[in-house]
This record gives C-alpha cells, sequence and structure tokens, in this order.
C-alpha cells in the first residue's frame, strides 16, 4: 500500500472532526474522498499531511509511519497536498511559484526553472509563466496548486477540491489534466464535490460524514448506497448522486 | 536569472565611483556622512534579509550589533585579541545570538508582531545584563585604546573607515543578490508570502528562518566591530540602542523591503534629508517634524518603498517597449 490510515482522529476541543478512520491508497490508483460539507474531509487530508496532529491513530507511507513528521519532510518523502483555498505565493508570477515546488528535488536554479516550464506546459499554464499569483482568475489559481504540488515530482497527490468554482469546461479539462497526471505513475487521492468528476476519475471512492467513514467502494456503487443518500439528504446532493 | 548587462554596468560604475569617492571629497565631514551612510545601509540589509526576504519582522535587530560590539571589545581589552580576528569572534556570537532567539521564538511558532516584540525583549534584556555584570563595564562602558593599524580595524584618516564600511556595504549587496539568484532566498520569499504554502512544498520553514536570523546576527556583529573601533567607547545604550533597531528597519522599508538596493536607496536618503533639514531649518525641532512628515509620506504613498518609483517607471518602459 502507497498510503493507509489507521484509525485515526482529530478533535478541536469537544468536536470530533475526525473520527476513527481507517483508509487506504494503492499504487497507480485515483481514489477519492466524498462527503457534505463540514464532514471532516480537510482536516483528513491536513492530518494525513502533517499540518495537523492526529489526535489517535497512525498514518502510513510506503510502510513507514509519518504521522509525526512535519510537512516538509513529508513532502521530501513523496507525499504532497494542495490547499482548497489557494495559498498562492502572491507576490511571485507563475513561474517563480512552481519553482518552489521544483526547489524540492535541486537547487540548481536553471534546473528548478526547466523543471517548473514542464509543469507548467503539462497543467496548461505555459501562456501565465510570467502573470503575477495575484491577478490569476480563481481556475488558474486551481491549477497553480496543482502545478507546484507536481513540481515536488511526488508519488502521492492530495488534491482537495481542485475543481470547486470552475465551470463545466475547465472541469473537463482538469480531469483531462489528472488524468494525465496518473499516467505518468502518480497516485492519486482527491476530495471532490463535482459526482461526474468523482464518478469519471476514481476507481475507489470513500464517503465522510460527521468525522466518521459511512461507505467505501466504486462510485457507481456508492451512489445507490442507501447511508451515502441519506447523508447527502438535505444538501441537496442526493439526486446528483443518483444521476451521477 | 541573469544579469542584464545594463545591470551589471550600472553596478560596476557605482563601484567604480565609490572607491574614487574619497579622492574627490575633500570635506572630512561628507566622507563620514558617506560612512554613515554605508554603515546604516548595511545594517538595513542585515535586517532585510529576515525581515524583507522572509517576512519576520524584528524590532530588536540592535542586539546583534550590541553583542558583536561587546564580543570584540571585550577579547581586545581583556585578552589582546586583535579586532582583525576579534570581528569574526563578533560575527559568530551574533551568529549564535541569532540561532538562539530564532530557535526560541520560530520553534514556538510565534509570528507577526509577536516575534518583533520577543526580538525587542530580548535586545533590552541583553542593555540590562550588560549594564548589570562587570566583564561589561557595567554601566560605565568600555574605553577602547586609540592604536591605528590595520589589525585594530582603526585608521588616522576617515578614509579608512570609509572604505571599511564599503567593503561591509558590498559584501551586503553580495549577501542579497546571492538570495535573489539561489533556492534558499527563493525559499526565504516563499515563506514570506506564504509560510503554510512553503511547508508544504517541502520547505523547511524552521531551518530556513534560523539560517535567515544567522545571517543577520553575523552581519550585525561584524557591524558592532566596526562602531567600536571607531568610536573607541561602547556603553549598554549605545550597544543596546532601540533608535537603531528602528533605524534599520526605516532605511529598508523607505528604500524597499526584500530588494537588493532597498536599504542603500533607503539609508542615502534618510541621511539626505536629515542633513538638509537640519542644515536648513534652524528652528529647534523643526528639522525632526521636516523629516517625520517626509518619512510619513514616502511611507503611504509608496507601499514598495522609493525603490518601487523606479521599477513602476521601468516596467511602464518594458510595457512600451513591447
Ligand atoms: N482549525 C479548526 N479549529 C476548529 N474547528 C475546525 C478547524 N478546522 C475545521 N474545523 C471544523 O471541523 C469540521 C470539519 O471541517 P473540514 O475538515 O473543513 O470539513 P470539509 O473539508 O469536509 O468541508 C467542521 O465542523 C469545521 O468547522
Ligand atoms: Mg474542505
Amino acid at each position: 500500500m502507497m498510503l493507509e490510515v489507521k484509525s485515526l482522529t482529530k478533535r478541536f476541543g469537544g468536536l470530533v472532526a475526525v473520527s476513527d478512520v481507517d483508509l487506504d491508497v494503492a499504487k497507480g490508483e485515483i481514489v477519492s474522498l466524498i462527503g457534505p460539507n463540514g464532514a471532516g474531509k480537510t482536516t483528513l487530508f491536513a492530518s494525513i499531511a502533517g499540518f495537523l496532529k492526529p489526535d489517535e491513530g497512525e498514518v502510513i507511507l510506503n510502510g513507514t509511519s509519518i504521522t509525526k513528521l512535519k510537512p516538509h519532510k513529508i513532502c521530501k518523502q513523496g507525499m504532497v497536498r494542495t490547499f482548497q483555498i489557494t495559498q498562492p505565493f502572491a507576490t511571485l508570477n507563475t513561474l517563480e511559484n512552481i519553482m518552489i515546488g521544483a526547489y524540492a528535488n535541486t537547487s540548481n536554479k536553471p534546473l528548478a526553472k526547466s523543471n517548473a516550464e514542464r509543469v507548467a506546459e503539462i497543467v496548461g499554464m505555459t501562456s501565465l509563466l510570467y502573470q503575477t499569483a495575484d491577478g490569476l482568475t480563481v481556475a488558474a489559481r486551481k491549477r497553480l496548486e496543482l502545478a507546484r504540488a507536481l513540481a515536488t515530482d511526488p508519488q502521492l497527490l492530495l488534491l482537495d477540491e481542485v475543481m470547486a468554482g470552475l465551470n463545466p469546461t475547465e472541469i473537463d479539462e482538469i480531469v483531462d489534466v489528472i488524468k494525465g497526471i496518473r499516467d505518468t505513475g502518480i497516485t492519486i487521492f482527491l476530495i471532490e464535490h463535482v459526482m461526474k468528476a468523482v464518478v469519471n476519475l476514481s476507481d475507489r471512492t470513500y464517503v465522510l460524514n460527521d468525522g466518521k467513514l459511512i461507505a467505501h467502494g466504486t462510485p457507481n456503487s456508492i451512489a445507490s448506497d442507501p447511508a451515502v443518500i441519506e447523508a447527502y439528504l438535505g444538501h441537496g446532493a442526493a439526486k446528483t448522486m443518483a444521476r451521477g | 536569472m541573469k544579469l542584464p548587462f545594463q545591470s551589471t554596468f550600472f553596478m560596476a560604475l557605482g563601484l567604480l565611483v565609490a572607491v574614487l569617492a574619497p579622492f574627490g571629497i575633500s570635506s572630512k565631514f561628507q566622507l563620514d556622512v558617506l560612512t554613515l551612510i554605508f554603515f546604516t545601509a548595511y545594517l538595513g540589509q542585515s535586517w532585510n534579509i529576515l525581515g524583507g526576504y522572509a517576512g519576520q519582522f524584528s524590532f530588536g535587530g540592535v542586539m546583534f550589533f550590541g553583542t558583536g560590539a561587546y564580543t570584540s571589545s571585550i577579547l581586545l581589552s581583556s585578552f589582546g585579541l586583535p579586532p582583525i580576528i576579534g570581528i569574526f569572534a563578533a560575527i559568530f556570537m551574533g551568529a549564535l545570538l541569532g540561532l538562539v532567539v530564532g530557535y526560541l521564538s520560530f520553534r514556538s511558532g510565534l509570528r507577526g508582531s509577536y516575534f518583533a516584540l520577543i526580538t525587542l525583549a530580548f535586545a533590552e534584556l541583553l542593555r540590562v545584563l550588560a549594564n548589570s555584570v562587570e566583564f561589561t563595564g557595567g554601566g560605565v562602558g568600555l574605553f577602547l585604546s586609540y592604536a591605528p593599524g590595520l589589525y585594530n580595524l582603526q585608521f588616522t584618516s576617515p578614509t579608512g573607515f570609509y572604505y571599511f564600511s564599503l567593503i561591509l556595504l558590498v559584501i551586503s549587496l553580495a549577501i542579497a543578490m546571492w538570495l535573489e539568484h539561489s533556492r534558499f532566498g527563493a525559499q526565504l520569499v516563499a515563506i514570506r508570502e506564504n509560510e503554510d504554502a512553503a511547508e508544504a512544498l517541502g520547505v523547511d520553514t524552521l531551518k530556513c528562518k534560523i539560517y535567515a536570523i544567522m545571517i543577520m546576527g553575523g552581519m550585525g556583529g561584524a557591524a558592532g566591530t566596526f562602531y567600536a573601533q571607531k568610536y573607541l567607547y561602547i556603553d549598554p545604550p549605545i550597544s543596546y540602542s532601540i533608535a537603531l533597531s528602528v533605524e534599520m528597519l526605516l532605511v529598508t522599508i523607505v528604500g524597499g523591503m526584500g530588494t537588493v538596493f532597498g536599504p542603500l536607496i533607503g539609508s542615502f536618503v534618510l541621511h539626505t534629508v536629515n542633513e538638509i533639514a537640519r542644515h536648513f531649518i534652524s528652528t529647534p525641532g523643526l528639522s525632526l517634524i521636516v523629516y517625520g512628515f517626509i518619512l510619513i509620506v514616502i511611507i503611504s504613498y509608496l507601499p514598495n518603498g522609493l525603490i518601487g518609483l523606479f521599477r513602476k517607471t521601468q516596467k511602464n518602459k518594458e510595457d512600451n517597449d513591447a
């Protein structure tokens, strides 16, 4: 297994944001994590990637525990996350933003630059290389998140809602980009609300509700799971799921 | 990034002018003002590395200066160690202090105004300490004897100190240029812009910030030796003066934070304004008001400092060229 999460619990004071979660991601897979807003998805990602210390449980990457490692160490071990709320280096341009990711593997500036340019091409940002990040559109910022993470040359990418706020065309484009990334051998674990993309991309899906995993399986089997429909009722997503 | 021919040319020209300046300037006073400008620019650059590039504002930058001043001065007066060696001890002690302060504050996650205040507290603590222990000479201070010679980093004419400050300045500019072109510098900027994102992308943010404050500390330490050998007297209020902490951040903010030449431009303009105001305005206190007014104007209308003016025009020019 590339990633194993064992009985992970994360509390914020009295609130149990993630409760006793077990999951795994195998090499080469695209696995998705879905669930209503506030379910604890982002908290789970942050706990896996070292940004939050789990109260209980363990995170194992390629057979070794990374539970107590800081994010930069985890990045060096091949796992990198993106942020749901994009976190660009605002005054730097696209190229410089991506180069920070590329610098994870080399201290050589020309090499970091050419790696960053190659990644920009993969995510379709070549025409925006010299645009300052704070002037980018939402869609471009989402791509930038993806590009920077990709530039660290990861084995496993954690993507937190990279499609939120995008229009259908932009979503189709980014779905293609993600498939392309998987085809280069990178494993992907993603949080997503856009059901069409979830069904289209995922080999397997986990469903989180109120911090607990309530279902797990292929995207199509998930869509007909009563517990899942129940969780989504009132969020207006039940129908979307059924149509999925 | 390769340096464009134009800027290389202007830098070489600037250096040449600076090297030849003492041959054209006969006034001791003017040479002294230039020395002070370079010295403040150097200190400003030390602040700029941590504050401008890495985005960690400190209000106690003087602590490294003071510690360096005491280090080489005590080594000289108590052990007879010549300052030309003592300056390296001062650099070492400054960097060591940077390590301690950086580790304690960054380790516990202090950022923003909390970090600024903790550095102020450290500087004040050191001032009180220097006042109360014996080996610093306490409140009486330390007098150094006048014995000109390179090994003592003392010079008979202002020209010697002018070149000493020029060397410090050139070193500080070289460090800033290295930052502009290295991974370390890029990582500091990433920390300034978004620390979480930097950490996610594999930047060891704690280590980078500690390295940055150690560089600042080492540079401040050398400045302390310079000062002690030039004025031959230090005491706790001089060595740990809040005014100097403020001056080093002020020249940098006025000139342009996170830029190679910001501190130099800021130092040049602020000292010049200061001298002119003092020269032409005789009413006591009024020159300070004028000085303060100009400061406020610069800070409120030029958020990127004076260098922002130049950059904007250059950018417009590029746009027009394109
Ligand atoms: N830093 C935090 N401190 C306190 N509560 C938090 C924090 N982060 C998230 N939460 C809470 O934890 C729950 C899960 O949030 P989150 O992981 O962002 O959900 P999701 O990503 O699934 O929408 C929410 O109730 C949220 O308010
Ligand atoms: Mg979320």
